[in-house]
């Protein structure tokens, strides 16, 4: 089968160890505080992982595979949908690729296999250069962004 | 984030045009965008390093080709800590205002 594909790659350096960087991504009680958010699987390659947004309801948003995994500098896990998770043309794959970079580390992710013009490639375009400014500024300065932040004149409108 | 390096590296209309090329189709070789801009692969060349340096765009080497891809996560930290900041909402309503005034001149 063949299908049109589209993939994104994302670049950024923070100051921080490369061991810091790749447990924000693995460890829940890390990355609820800046994705809103928490990946959780017990990260053995071939073991399923779930995204499960970090609030009361726990909805499971995204699952998919570890495919491979060497802490601290390489995490490739496959992505899809929680309600497309049986359709391999709906399932794409993300790379975190961690090098130490003079006093920083060099964070690269590579989601690729996405399907040209879906929603998902359409909403992880906007989503991961969020996340990771988000993450970013949490390993740094100890406090992430509010990725689900609202302008503040919409608060006062609605009487916050 | 150098911000001297963004600002710098957006600060030409080349360099914005050719940001505006990778959003149209991300991962493009050096080539593919030459065809789009008017100008030797060797200026284009320069001004692809400059935009790397300030890690708007990123490259991947598959085989023997070298694909370009836009990286918008320093303009999300541009955007966070220039635009938000001063009231999206409001920027927005004198963005439409504006379009609205201008479009009525034909």
């Amino acid at each position: 089968m063949t299908r049109e594909t589209t993939s994104f790659v994302y670049v950024t350096y923070i100051r921080s160890t490369p061991q810091k960087v790749f447990e924000a991504i693995i460890k829940p009680d890390v990355a609820r505080r800046y994705w809103g958010h928490e990946n959780v699987s017990d990260w053995k390659a071939g073991s399923k992982w779930e995204h499960i947004r970090a609030n009361d309801e726990r909805t499971v948003e995204l699952v998919g595979k570890v495919v491979e995994i060497s802490p601290p500098t390489r995490l490739v896990i496959t992505w899809a949908n929680a309600s497309q998770a049986d359709d391999p043309s709906k399932t794409s794959r993300v790379t975190f690729a961690i090098e130490e970079y003079d006093t920083m580390v060099r964070l690269t992710v590579c989601h690729d296999e996405l399907e040209a013009g879906s929603g998902m490639a359409k909403g992880v375009s906007q989503g991961w250069p969020a996340v990771l400014s988000s993450m970013k500024s949490f390993l740094e300065t100890g406090s992430g962004i509010d990725l689900f932040a609202k302008p503040k004149s919409a608060l006062i409108a609605a009487g916050a | 984030m150098d911000a001297d390096k963004v600002f710098k590296a957006l600060g030409d209309p080349t360099r914005r045009r050719l940001l505006d090329l990778l959003c149209e189709q991300n991962g493009q070789t050096l080539g593919q965008l030459c065809e789009n801009l008017d100008m030797a692969r060797q200026s284009a060349t320069q001004h692809l390093d400059l935009l790397e340096a300030a890690n708007l765009v990123s490259t991947v080497k598959r085989g023997r080709e070298k694909l370009h891809f836009i990286n918008p996560v320093p303009l999300h930290e541009v955007y966070e800590r220039w635009v938000r900041k001063f009231e999206r909402q409001r920027l927005s309503l004198l963005h439409d205002l504006k379009q609205e005034l201008e479009g009525e001149d034909q």
